[in-house]
């Protein structure tokens, strides 16, 4: 038997045109600061938790982190979590519209994604007025 | 003939292997904290600047302690379960089961860890 072994190649597929051929759109850059603001958040928490804890464990202790967390580190780290509560904030309320069938149409979810950012922006100056 | 019926079969083998729970579970959490979060950072935002005292006395209030205990706990959840959501996304294998392990043991540390912190200030 005179058989010849034959080389499997893999067929050769069409990929998808991805992040590098796209041209950035609002869509997708709503999209994914929403689950960068959301995960990034943890940040945050942990300095809020530890502050508590620093609180509840004496004066001295709590100068220590109260300080770090008025520090010029701290100021941007917390002013930048705010931020992102605020835009994760306004990025939820639009994923519960998405979610209810509205909203869908692309000029619509395009001016959604802007308001997300802009809002967000608003909303951290406002806080600061309002604290 | 087939014993089991087209639903049977099909359960189970979407993208999340479970059902919508996880996506319903988002969409509840998100629309509580969409009612507690402002009145939290305005909250959080005059507590911070206070010296020593001062923060142990404004959460040591019932109504901001419960606040901020309700606020740790459900962030906490829909924290995990969306981070949960991300490591499914991009990892797979053990490297996702250790991540979503990982997030999991965070968020539920950050939780204790807090509320012990609001016990012994409020109590």
């Amino acid at each position: 038997m005179a058989e010849t072994k034959r080389v499997v190649r893999p067929p050769v597929r069409p990929l998808s045109p991805h992040l590098q051929i796209y041209r950035p759109q609002m869509t997708a850059i709503s999209s994914i600061l929403t689950r960068i603001t959301g995960n990034g958040m943890i940040v945050g928490a942990i300095l809020m938790v530890w502050w508590l804890l620093a609180a509840a464990t004496g004066p001295d202790y709590f100068a220590f982190v109260d300080g770090l967390l008025h520090g010029w580190i701290g100021r941007i780290i917390l002013t930048g979590s705010l931020w992102a509560v605020w835009y994760h904030y306004l990025a939820g309320l639009r994923h519960l519209w998405f979610d209810a069938g509205r909203g869908l149409e692309i000029e619509t979810a395009e001016r959604l994604g802007w308001a997300c950012v802009i809002g967000s922006v608003l909303l951290t100056v406002l806080t600061f007025f309002i604290i | 003939m087939r014993y089991l019926t087209d639903r049977k079969r099909a359960e189970g083998k979407g993208a999340s292997h479970t059902g919508t729970e996880h996506h319903w579970y988002m969409q509840a959490s998100g629309a509580a904290l969409a009612f507690i979060i402002p009145v939290f950072i305005i909250a959080l935002g005059r507590a911070f600047g206070r010296d020593h005292a001062g923060v142990v006395e404004f959460f040591a209030r019932p109504h901001v302690a419960i606040l901020t205990g309700l606020v740790l706990f459900v962030s906490m959840r829909h924290f995990a379960k969306g981070a949960t959501m991300m490591i499914e996304d991009y990892a797979r294998g053990s490297t996702r089961k250790a991540l979503i392990i990982a997030v999991l043991s965070l968020s539920y540390l950050i939780t204790a860890t807090g509320l012990f912190a609001l016990a012994r200030i409020a109590l």
